[in-house]
């Protein structure tokens, strides 16, 4: 009973704010909606007994991504609308709505439940971050250590792209070598 | 009672959202919202299905979907901020500069 109200309720707040996230013109409004439909959508994962799955969201999505969006809204103009050429409105709408009814219409099919077998099925009195960790770092180790690189990677490229005059390099100071050739000219 | 379907669906029109977003917009910035919108609409189908079928794979590939999202919001948002510097603008149609 409590299910169904918090799925309902839950699903139709994420549908109406994420529309505002493709509707709005003024990117405050945009980032906003997105930040509380993905709070909302960390409540789905709860429900459905994913709690490790839904603390990290809120930590990573809502609190790392989220974060780094306003940040980075300091660098644009953020507080005027944008104006933008929508051209073709109604076909955009078209295509979307012919798939979300192909997507609807696949999903709603029958599935055969028989065939599927859980490949690491959870544990019965276990709590799910246990679980997690457990599975994580025995059959997905390789996978783990390969995203903490690419994160290295990336937390590596955002600051040399986003910092002042980073491209130059910091050993080899061009106007320090000018400098000592001026001093040898005036010896 | 809230079966699979319920939530696969749910899943299914959220990414439909996100789809009509990476259609319609023209503005960088906005299309990056609307990406996250389609990664956030995935991992619900994950973690749905993982809960259904008693299986964590699911959860797993949540958890690297995230990871991804993370770090191409890094890189993506630093080569915005480049490319704001150089041409003052974050609209689609100002950045064309190849005529064909």
């Amino acid at each position: 009973m409590y299910e169904a109200v918090a799925f309902y309720l839950f699903s139709v707040l994420i549908i109406g704010l994420f529309l505002i996230t493709i509707m709005s013109k003024n990117v405050l409004y945009a980032m906003t909606s997105l930040a509380a439909g993905m709070v909302l959508i960390s409540g789905f994962f709860f429900i459905l007994g994913a709690d490790f799955l839904g603390v990290v969201q809120l930590i990573v999505y809502v609190g790392a991504i989220m974060a780094l969006y306003s940040f980075a809204m300091m660098f644009f103009d953020a507080t005027r609308d944008i104006k933008e050429k929508t051209t073709n409105s109604a076909l955009v709408f078209l295509l979307g709505g012919l798939s979300a009814l192909v997507l609807v219409l696949i999903f709603a099919a029958p599935i055969h439940n028989e065939a599927i077998q859980a490949l690491y099925p959870m544990h019965e009195g276990v709590g799910n971050a246990q679980d997690v960790g457990i599975v994580l770092f025995t059959k997905y180790l390789v996978p783990f250590e390969v995203a903490a690189v690419m994160l290295l990677v990336a937390m590596i490229s955002g600051i040399l792209l986003a910092g002042k005059k980073m491209d130059l390099s910091l050993t080899e100071d061009l106007s320090a070598d000018d400098e000592i050739l001026t001093q040898k000219d005036e010896k | 009672m809230i079966g699979l379907s319920h939530y696969l669906i749910v899943s299914a029109l959220i990414f439909s959202i996100g789809l009509m977003g990476v259609l319609r917009r023209r503005n960088l910035l906005m299309l990056f919202f609307a990406t996250e919108v389609m990664l956030n609409a995935v991992n619900i189908a994950f973690a749905a299905i993982s809960h259904y079928y008693n299986d964590l794979t699911g959860q797993m590939f949540a958890f690297f979907i995230i990871a991804i999202a993370a770090s191409e919001v890094a890189v993506g948002l630093g080569l915005l901020i480049v490319l704001y510097k150089k041409y003052g603008s974050l609209d689609l149609d100002d950045l064309a500069s190849m005529k064909g």
